[in-house]
């Protein structure tokens, strides 16, 4: 099956920058992809490359099987949803979703019912008339994604959509995003830094570092076998545990992970397990997660909340089910 | 610790004494009432506005409902509205006319030369270029106007370098052509309406370019992205986005450009032909002939077309954007 996006070696450099460094790509149709990773790590980068604001340095992009370098961006079927909206300010709410339309030459009664319908989409009924201005961020939000959705794209391009929304707003867009996604079954290829938001929506993640991808794979894929430190790092801060410490549980000399939450945290004299000296604890709701000092190790627990917890500085033994240890491929 | 004796923090008090003094005193005032701070601030400026500027301009506009004692000179000061017929006397509408259309060409030329160098500036220049960018513009401001002129003179002149260039390209023949078609051409481009011209948008332009760089500075790059993402090319991009945005910058720059046009007398005192603007009349009439009613009544016709000016700019929603 034709990919909706594929990168087959595609860099692209800024001077000795290397934004975007030989990464391979691929996008089924119909796809929910997330692109994860730090800020500067290429992520945003690799989403102009699709929209083609940017064009690879070398190697090459296609999408849906067209090869797509140096084809500008208003001859692609692929819209964006910008990070901060770019909705225009001197058109009505209505004339910026009917935009894209108007440019392709479509009558102004077509265009408005076609952008009244889809404001009805993002649920903004009514809203046409008023200025982007006068809009909440949330709802400037939904008209940018209304003004992409209008030209039925093959594929939508979110930059960070969600970033300046609030918790309660970012957690309600989400649901909406999937649903939608679902409905409409159109390729969605999401940019964000936050895991969270990465692995509640997307069908896949590649998680990327310094201008490469490091792994591709579903979110519990990405969540529970990280392949690389960084990855196990970066996604639900797992403790990255140093092949010396591993071997003495797996018998094997590799660095290897371990969730927060899969360390169990016991008083001291229960036997076997690894003693910890309880640094400080942070409360966050509905659990608690303790920072601890094994021998010099750092790790961090996650316990639920309620847990009868030890008093910070006190040691205490903490135990964890084999199973749950996982041993990373590259030692990077 | 040095932190601890630079802000000895158990014995500062939770409230610091005012600084006493005049100083203090009126700081306090100013913070508790900022109103009288404005007020102090507006009041000069404004009374130089109000009664100086605009206060003359008023008394100046009164001269325009006197007439003149065609037999003695002398103005006759009562109410009347005779001067304001004589303005639409063929030869005086003739000078309207003339200077209206002289001013719409110099405002379009000059938004046609504007934009392309107020957009690089906005979209591309950056650090040096910038500052070169702005020295470029300022740097014809810092000299003499008049010297400005004269030195178009030469330029435009038979003898000039312009004729001398032509010559050398072969291109005299296009020169020649042009000179003699009739309102425009003349017998050098010096003495031509299309020499007024040139000169016109080259001392205007600085006026132009200015506004429409601080209205494309101000559009964020990443509209004219949107745009082409969402289908528009960059010709579509320009009418739909850029230019609207721009708009009010325009207009900014064409009420400069514009304004300006129709008052200036020196320039078409200097290069052209013998045929009147609005500013030479008001110049001859106020001078020579004496008939400060007239003059009077020919200052008040740019202000006029500049508020039908204003007006159908607003109405075209030149400022929506702002």
């Amino acid at each position: 099956m034709t990919s909706a996006v594929s990168f087959q070696k595609a860099s692209r450099h800024f001077g000795s920058v290397r934004a975007v460094d030989a990464v391979d790509l691929d996008i089924a149709p119909g796809e929910f992809f997330a692109m994860l990773g730090p800020s500067g790590s290429g992520k945003t980068t690799c989403l102009r490359l699709i929209a083609g604001f940017e064009q690879p340095t070398s190697g090459s992009i296609s999408i849906f099987g067209e090869r797509a370098e140096g084809v500008p961006p208003y001859r692609r079927n692929v819209n964006t949803v910008f990070q901060d909206y770019a909705l225009f300010p001197h058109l009505s709410v209505l004339d910026n979703v009917a935009y894209g339309l108007m440019v392709k030459g479509i009558g102004k009664a077509e265009r408005h019912k076609a952008a009244k319908e889809a404001l009805s989409l993002v649920r903004l009924p009514g809203y046409g008339a008023r200025r982007p201005g006068q809009l909440s961020g949330g709802q400037r939000q939904r008209v940018a994604l209304a003004r992409a959705l209008v030209n039925q794209p093959k594929v939508l391009l979110l930059d960070e959509p969600l970033g300046a929304l609030d918790l309660k707003l970012r957690e309600n867009m989400q649901e909406e995003l999937k649903s939608l996604q679902k409905a409409l079954g159109i390729t969605f290829v999401f940019v964000t830094h936050d895991q969270g938001e990465a692995l509640s929506m997307a069908d896949r993640v590649a998680v990327f570092n310094d201008g490469k991808i490091m792994q591709i794979g579903t979110p519990e894929d990405i969540y529970q076998r990280p392949k690389t430190r960084f990855v196990a790092d970066f996604v639900g801060s797992s403790n990255v545990l140093p092949p010396d410490f591993v071997q003495r549980y797996s018998g094997q000399h590799r660095w290897g992970s371990l969730r927060p939450e899969s360390i169990r945290v016991g008083r001291t004299a229960s036997g076997e397990g690894v003693s910890a000296r309880l640094v400080s604890t942070n409360y966050l709701g509905a659990t608690t997660k303790l920072a601890l000092d094994a021998d010099g190790l750092k790790l961090h627990a996650i316990v639920p909340a309620g847990t009868a917890l030890p008093v910070e500085g006190e040691t205490v033994m903490l135990t964890f089910n084999r199973e749950y240890l996982h041993l990373m491929d590259e030692p990077v | 610790m040095s932190l601890d004796a630079a802000m000895p923090r158990a014995t500062a008090p939770a409230i610091l004494p005012g600084s006493g003094g005049l100083r203090g005193t009126l700081s306090d005032l100013f913070w508790r009432r900022p109103k009288v701070l404005l007020l102090l601030m507006l009041l000069p400026p404004v009374l130089w506005l109000g009664i100086v500027y605009i206060g003359s301009l008023f008394a100046l506009l009164a001269q325009s409902f006197f007439s003149i004692d065609e037999f003695s000179g002398l103005i006759n000061r009562q109410f009347t509205l005779k001067t304001y017929g004589d303005l639409f006397q063929a030869a005086n509408l003739d000078i309207i006319l003339r200077t209206v259309t002289m001013a719409a060409l110099v405002t379009l030329a000059s938004v046609a030369v504007a934009f392309p160098i107020a957009y690089y500036a906005a979209r591309y220049a950056r650090g040096r270029w910038k500052a070169l960018f702005y020295l470029g513009i300022m740097l014809p401001l810092w000299s003499s106007y008049l010297v400005k002129i004269y030195a178009w003179k030469l330029i435009l002149a038979k003898e000039g370098i312009l004729t001398w260039l032509l010559a050398k390209l072969h291109l005299l023949w296009v020169l020649d052509a042009w000179l003699s078609l009739p309102v425009v051409g003349g017998n050098s481009l010096s003495v031509s309406f299309t020499g007024t011209f040139i000169v016109f948008v080259y001392v205007w332009l600085p006026f132009m370019i200015l506004p429409v760089q601080a209205a494309l500075e101000r559009v964020p790059g990443n509209l004219v992205e949107a745009s082409s993402d969402l289908g528009a090319s960059p010709g579509q991009t320009f009418r739909n986005v850029l230019f609207p945005l721009a708009l009010p910058g325009i207009v900014a720059g064409s009420i400069f450009t514009f304004s300006l046009t129709l008052g200036d007398y020196i320039i078409p005192q200097i290069i052209g032909t013998s045929r009147l603007f609005i500013g030479q009349a008001v110049y001859s009439q106020q001078g020579t002939a004496g008939n400060i009613p007239l003059a009077a009544a020919f200052t008040v016709v740019p202000i006029v077309i500049m508020g039908f000016y204003l007006w159908g700019a607003k109405r075209m929603g030149a400022f929506d954007a702002l």
